[in-house]
């Protein structure tokens, strides 16, 4: 799990530099093969994270997200069988590690369709990306909790 | 001289392709674009386009003949009867069965296999006895057998396939010899992920001569063979109107009349009954002893023409060679794409029909088939919902190319090189 980068930037800082980015694709292809070297470039979890209490159910890739705390943010490392996945959940670790509770759970993701991948937002997609939304967003809501009660 | 035989094959060739384009041309929905690219559709073991005659009918009987079937005296209520019965004399003439009472309506191949299970376990099978499936079979095939197991304490065997797909008459015999409790054999005549049809003649007679029942599950295989259930002698025969060019939401049971006779309905209501009182309800006779509730009686009349054209283009020569054309062309070229492996490959290659599960070292299938979507492809990945017989070939699913006769030999070689490509960028 990458830590402690110290200047992090905000979740809309972040979204903005991966929107144009993409801006520079005009071609899905290009687009996919962009998304498919993030996704050979993303560290893999450790093979002890991939658990089934890590797998994120209903996607037909199966994707394993890991989370923890520190000072008030959010940590992820994530990783899937599927290189296309994986290159997404390259993205979200970008938009979303190091943020505040708070900042996570007020986003709405909505980058995604930005970029132009809405068509994998689709529930109906079962490629886990929204799935792995949620679950990001479940993070946070549990963590803030649990700070709360503390 | 010498040209003459070449000429005669390309002549052939032209012939062919021209049949396959006046086919194409019945199918509405094959001349349209996916993402900016023109469509090429090759998921037709998941669900195959409708015929234009098959809309026509639709949206005649949606929006002018529409009155319940069976009950009322009224002429709309007569016309919308008639259509519904042709429908099911289509499905007696296209498996050649002996007669109506054998047809029974059902909402698709799932639903006929879960009537069958469920009565069948309970008026013919006793606590101990078996039921036998095939490692190839679909969930449909596997899950109503499990729920009827559940509640009547009968259990469940398996006979497992070859590495090839195939099935080992030689090993059915020994189970079926060493367990007499086997009472029912349940099997698919075409794999929807192996794409091989499997000697169900033989099949019956092995299970026959040891007083075993045989259901098939025939959704692939009324596609892809000839189907007679009365020279097959099998006890059941189920299939879906989906996957044959008709609407979803019908599928038909063929059961032999002397078992019908004697199981009890699987549900109750509607049309089924003769006569009702809170005393003692009597049913109605075959098939409508089977039919309760409002059937989908627009697309079981719609399976007329569906199965008019089926029957036209599995007795036509040049369809029937443009089929083993797109067969052969397919495993020299996948053959080609390294680490890609067909899952189903028989040592005789006529028993092969254009379903191809592929196997691809080191691309998830996911990852191909959005990609491939993008091209305007439309094909499946995952598990094709028989995850036990999936699951040996490989953790995270295969990649299933299927054809119906309306794809050209174009479209295939297409297929193969956007594969390729899309290989090639994923490794």
């Amino acid at each position: 799990m990458i830590e402690s980068q110290v200047n992090i930037r905000s979740i809309g800082e972040m979204e903005e530099e991966i929107v144009s980015e993409f801006t520079v694709f005009d071609e899905w292809l290009d687009k996919y093969e962009y998304l498919i070297e993030l996704g050979k470039e993303l560290e893999s979890i450790d093979e002890s994270d991939k658990t089934d209490d890590n797998l994120i159910r209903g996607c037909q890739s199966r994707v394993w997200l890991v989370c923890r705390s520190s000072d008030g943010r959010l940590w992820f490392g994530a990783d899937s069988d599927a290189v296309i996945t994986k290159g997404i959940i390259s993205l979200l670790l970008k938009v979303y590690n190091g943020q505040k509770y708070d900042d996570i759970i007020a986003s709405d993701f909505s980058f995604i369709e930005r970029i132009g991948l809405k068509e994998n937002l689709s529930p109906t997609r079962a490629n886990g990306l929204l799935s792995m939304i949620k679950q990001i967003k479940a993070y946070a809501l549990a963590y803030k909790e649990k700070e709360a009660q503390q | 001289m010498l040209f003459r035989p070449k000429t005669k094959v390309c002549l052939v060739l032209l012939q062919v392709m021209d049949i396959i384009e006046q086919i194409r041309e019945e199918f509405p929905a094959l001349h349209q674009q996916v993402w900016g690219k023109p469509l090429i559709y090759l998921d037709n073991a998941a669900t195959a386009q409708r015929h234009r005659k098959v809309l026509e009918l639709q949206e005649l009987m949606s929006s002018r003949i529409n009155a319940n079937i069976h009950r009322a005296l009224h002429k709309l209520s007569a016309d919308a009867t008639d259509l519904y019965e042709a429908g099911r004399e289509a499905v007696r003439n296209f498996i050649g069965a002996e007669s109506r009472e054998e047809i029974i309506f059902t909402s698709g191949a799932t639903s006929a296999l879960n009537l069958i299970a469920f009565s069948l376990v309970r008026s013919h099978l006793t606590a101990g006895d078996k039921v036998l499936v095939c490692e190839a079979e679909h969930h449909s095939n596997i899950v109503p057998w499990q729920l009827a197991c559940e509640v009547s304490g009968v259990s469940l065997e398996v006979l497992s396939v070859e590495e090839s797909g195939e099935i080992s008459l030689e090993r059915l015999r020994e189970l079926l010899e060493k367990d007499d409790r086997i009472r029912i054999l349940s099997v698919n005549h075409i794999s929807n992920v192996l794409g091989i049809i499997n000697p169900i003649a033989e099949i019956v007679r092995i299970a026959h001569s040891r007083g075993v029942l045989v259901v098939i599950d025939g959704a692939q295989g009324v596609v892809h063979d000839k189907v007679s259930v009365k020279d097959l002698d099998c006890d059941f025969y189920v299939f879906s109107g989906h996957k044959i060019y008709a609407p979803s939401g019908i599928g038909a049971l063929y059961g032999r009349r002397s078992l019908l006779e004697n199981m009890p309905p699987y549900m109750g209501g509607g049309d089924m009954v003769d006569r009702v009182s809170f005393g003692r309800t009597t049913y109605a006779p075959l098939p409508l002893k089977f039919e309760a509730g409002t059937p989908n009686f627009v697309a079981a009349a719609c399976l007329k023409p569906a199965l008019e054209f089926a029957t036209a283009i599995r007795e036509d020569i040049q369809v029937q060679e443009h089929e083993k054309s797109i067969v052969s062309t397919m495993v020299q070229g996948l053959q080609q794409i390294e680490g890609l492996r067909i899952c189903g490959l028989p040592q005789e290659l006529s028993l092969k029909v254009p379903i191809f599960s592929l196997d691809i070292k080191g691309v998830h299938p996911a990852d191909a088939a959005q990609m491939l979507d993008k091209m305007g492809i439309a094909v499946r990945s995952g598990f094709m919902c028989a995850e036990p017989l999936v699951s040996r070939y490989s953790e995270s699913g295969l990649l299933r190319v299927s054809f119906a006769p309306y794809n050209t030999l174009s479209e295939c070689e297409i297929f193969i090189n956007k594969l390729k490509l899309v290989t090639d960028m994923l490794k």
